[in-house]
Order: C-alpha cells, then sequence, then structure tokens
C-alpha cells in the first residue's frame, strides 16, 4: 500500500460520505471558485497548479496539469507558475533571515 | 519551409490499426465486456432514444480524398503524402451535383485529406456555388504555401466565398509540431497571413475563416468561448491574425489518434474521461443528425468518423450516392459504437465546434 494512489483522486467526491452537509457546502464552494470572473478559468488553473505544487498534493497537481492543458495553457506557462510558486517559497524562507540578522546583531558586539 | 513529417500513414506501415475491424475491435474490448465502459447504444436507450434518428440533411460533407501534405499524429483520417489511391472521381462528383441540385441541402462541406489535392477540387466548388450552395473547405492551411500551384487559394476561396475552416492546435510551434510535423506551424502563420490579406476573418468582408482546436494529447478541450479568447489574443499579439471563431473538436479514440493512446499508454484514462463526461444535453445536437457523410468512393455514412471505422448507413437501398434517397436516409438509424463517446463529452463536439 502506498500513501498517495492515483484512483484515489477519483474517489475526492466521497467526503461527504463522512460529513455530507459540510462536503456539499465544500463542493459547491469550489465550483463556484473555479467559475470564469474577474480572472478566467484558465488563469484560476494556472494558479491551481502553481498551489498544487506549493502545498505538494500530487492529487492537484495531476488534477490541475490536466486542467490547464484543457484550458489552453501551454508548457511554458505551466512551468513559469511553478516557479512562481518556488520564487515565494525560497522567497519566504529568505525574507525571514532578516528576522535572523535583527537577532544576530542583537546578541553580538 | 517544407514539412518534415513525423510519421506516416498507417496503411504505409501495415499497421493492425489500419484496418476497422480491428480498430473496432479495440473500442468494444474487455473494458466493454465487463461494463467499465458502458456501451454508447445502451447509454441512450436508458435515456429513451431506442434508435438515433437524423433530424434531416442539412450539411453534405464529402471526404474528396485521404491524399496530404501532411501525416499529423491524431488523424482520424490515417490521411497522408503516401494515400494516392483514394480520391474521389470526376464521375462521383458529378453525382454529388446532381444530387445537390435536386435537393435543399444548404451546406457543401468539402474534408479530406487536403481536399485542394483533388484536382476536380476548384471545378467541384464553382459548381457547387453555382447551385447556390454554401462550401465549407476544411484547409489544414499548410497546403497553401505547399507549391505554387496552390498559392491563389486564397484568392479562389474568397472569390466563391467559401468559409474556411482550418485546424491550428495551438498558438505556438512546439505544440503544434508534435502533432502536424515539423515547420507546419510556420507555414500556418504564412498561410493565415495570406488568407487575411484577402479579408478573410477581417469584419465587414463576409469572408468567414474558423480555426479548429483539437487537443494535443490525452485531455478534452475546456471551454470553447474561453479559448476563443486567448486565441484571439494571442494570434493577434503575436502574429497580428484575425479569424472568426474557433471550434473545439474532441479528438475521437480512432485511426492515428488510437495509436498514439495505445502507444502512450492512455487509452484506458481517456475512454474513461469521455465515459465519465458523457453529457446526455449533447445529443440531440449530434452531427449525425442532420449531416451525410460521403466516401471518396461515393458510399454514405453518418459521419467522417464512422466512414473512417467502415460503418455504412444502414439504409440498405440508399448506401451510396448512385442510390440516393433522401427520403430513405431520414428515416434511416445512425449507426453507433464506442467512439460516439466522444461526440457527447463535456459541452459535446461536431464539425463546428461545442453542440451545447
Amino acid at each position: 500500500m502506498n500513501y498517495y494512489e492515483s484512483e484515489d483522486l477519483k474517489k475526492f467526491g466521497n467526503i461527504t460520505e463522512f460529513q455530507e452537509k459540510m462536503g456539499n457546502k465544500f463542493f459547491e464552494y469550489y465550483g463556484e471558485v473555479f467559475k470564469e470572473g474577474a480572472l478566467t478559468a484558465r488563469e484560476k488553473a494556472l494558479i491551481a497548479l502553481a498551489v498544487a505544487h506549493t502545498v505538494q498534493c500530487p492529487y492537484c497537481i495531476d488534477a490541475y496539469t490536466s486542467d490547464c492543458l484543457s484550458k489552453g495553457a501551454d508548457e511554458e506557462q505551466m512551468m513559469e507558475a511553478v516557479h512562481v510558486s518556488a520564487a515565494i517559497r525560497g522567497g519566504s524562507s529568505l525574507v525571514h533571515s532578516v528576522q535572523m540578522m535583527n537577532q544576530v546583531k542583537k546578541v553580538t558586539m | 519551409m517544407s514539412i518534415k513529417q513525423r510519421t506516416k500513414s498507417l496503411q504505409a506501415r501495415s499497421s493492425e490499426l489500419s484496418s476497422a475491424f480491428f480498430q473496432l475491435k479495440v473500442l468494444n474490448g474487455q473494458e466493454v465486456v465487463d461494463e467499465k465502459f458502458p456501451s454508447f447504444s445502451n447509454r441512450l436507450q436508458n435515456l429513451g432514444y431506442q434508435t438515433l434518428k437524423p433530424s434531416q440533411i442539412d450539411i453534405f460533407q464529402i471526404n474528396i480524398g485521404k491524399l496530404c501534405n501532411q501525416t499529423c499524429a491524431h488523424c482520424h483520417v490515417d490521411a497522408g503524402p503516401d494515400r494516392k489511391e483514394e480520391n474521389m472521381s470526376r464521375e462521383n462528383l458529378e453525382l454529388c451535383l446532381s444530387i445537390l441540385k435536386n435537393s435543399n441541402i444548404s451546406t457543401v462541406d468539402i474534408t479530406g485529406g487536403a481536399p485542394e489535392m483533388n484536382p476536380n477540387f476548384r471545378w467541384f466548388v464553382e459548381e457547387c456555388t453555382k447551385l447556390g450552395k454554401k462550401v465549407i473547405d476544411r484547409c489544414n492551411l499548410t497546403i497553401i504555401v505547399a507549391n505554387p500551384k496552390y498559392h491563389d487559394l486564397p484568392e479562389f476561396f474568397a472569390k466563391h466565398k467559401v468559409q474556411v475552416v482550418s485546424s491550428l492546435p495551438y498558438f505556438s510551434k512546439t505544440r503544434t509540431d508534435k502533432q502536424r510535423g515539423d515547420g507546419v506551424f510556420e507555414d500556418s502563420i504564412k498561410a493565415l497571413k495570406m488568407l487575411n490579406a484577402v479579408g478573410y476573418g477581417k469584419e465587414g468582408t463576409g469572408l468567414e475563416l474558423n480555426l479548429v482546436y483539437n487537443p494535443s494529447g490525452a485531455f478534452l478541450p475546456g471551454d470553447q468561448a474561453g479559448l476563443q479568447t486567448e486565441f484571439k489574443r494571442q494570434l493577434k499579439r503575436k502574429f497580428d491574425i484575425d479569424f472568426n471563431q474557433l471550434f473545439c473538436i474532441t479528438n475521437l479514440p480512432i485511426s492515428r489518434f488510437l495509436e498514439y493512446l495505445l502507444e502512450s499508454n492512455n487509452y484506458e484514462s481517456y475512454m474513461e474521461k469521455l465515459v465519465e463526461a458523457f453529457n446526455p444535453g449533447t445529443v440531440d445536437g449530434l452531427m449525425c443528425r442532420n449531416t451525410i457523410s460521403v466516401g471518396w468512393d461515393g458510399y454514405l455514412y453518418d459521419c467522417d468518423f464512422n466512414q473512417m471505422l467502415e460503418l455504412k448507413v444502414t439504409s440498405k437501398d440508399s448506401m451510396h450516392l448512385r442510390d440516393f434517397n433522401e427520403n430513405i436516409l431520414n428515416n434511416r438509424n445512425i449507426v453507433l459504437n464506442q467512439h460516439c463517446y466522444g461526440c457527447t463529452a463535456g459541452a459535446g463536439s461536431s464539425c463546428g465546434g461545442e453542440i451545447s
């Protein structure tokens, strides 16, 4: 048995089995979020792909790779989205180094 | 730039998949026996369609030949430069004209292969327009720049107000060339500029240029309106190209696309996607209900896909151009099989794009 099985992605909808009301509300909200709005559905798919890499969810990466392709995004755009994720992740580590620097300066002569 | 073909036709490679019988065997394999993929006919029967009947024939789609200057990886016709034998004769084209003359069918949709490579193409278009029919040419674009004898096709199309429908799987070279052959994107852009130059795709000219988006892989097309906006924006921004509409067409699991699915180990998951995306709302608008498809040898089919699977119309007394009887054909039962899931998935798919 593996912790992640690609077949499990198809069972996502089954989460309502243990908590129907909350599950249904979640899926309704989810559907609404990804509709064409101020952002296009393609832009939303690219954001979702970047976030999927940030949260390192293999299900979401599979799902939003297909979704990006369906919505007309190309490989270059998809990789740029992942770089945005990487830049924010790397940046968030590095920006905390200011705290480290502050502390160093405080406790050293 | 000349096109570097990525493959040869299945027939030239003597592939098992060049046989329609073999393709149907794959489509009706173990997954259907195990009911993992329910039979398409049963699916319609459960919706109350005991049989699928035509509305009325309004589109006369002629596959004028399998000869083509491209060998696209997804081609459902298995067309290519090596398909020199299958071209519609003048005699059969004359039969088409005589049928059209005595019928209210409004549209003649000419496809191939590259239809323009049939030596009778221009004469046939001229005769159809004389009959007052709307003519659609499914042009692969690159034929326009393939040889000097085709360079004036944009002027010819414009003169006869032919609606040009052209495949362009993406607005970038990589994805287009992977599907259609190296050099296709560059030549397609040149051809689109030539069409724009004579007024195609430009407002107020009445010259319609529509593009076809086929996904270049084992995934379904997204929302047509969204993709059209993106194609228009990118083609204008990158190449100053205009067009009218984008038609999203789902790849059906037959011929070379079926080969791709099997070789890339995507067949099952692709069929699963099609079956899961089955949309009952598309059934009444299926193109087989208002189209008759004519093969290069004059036989009649419900659609171009059935034609490639050699599934002839069921009306025994009207199976060929020489026996064409509109009343009989309008009462036939449309032949269904597992590939039909391709036309009912999601927003549906037809030669004119989305259905619903």
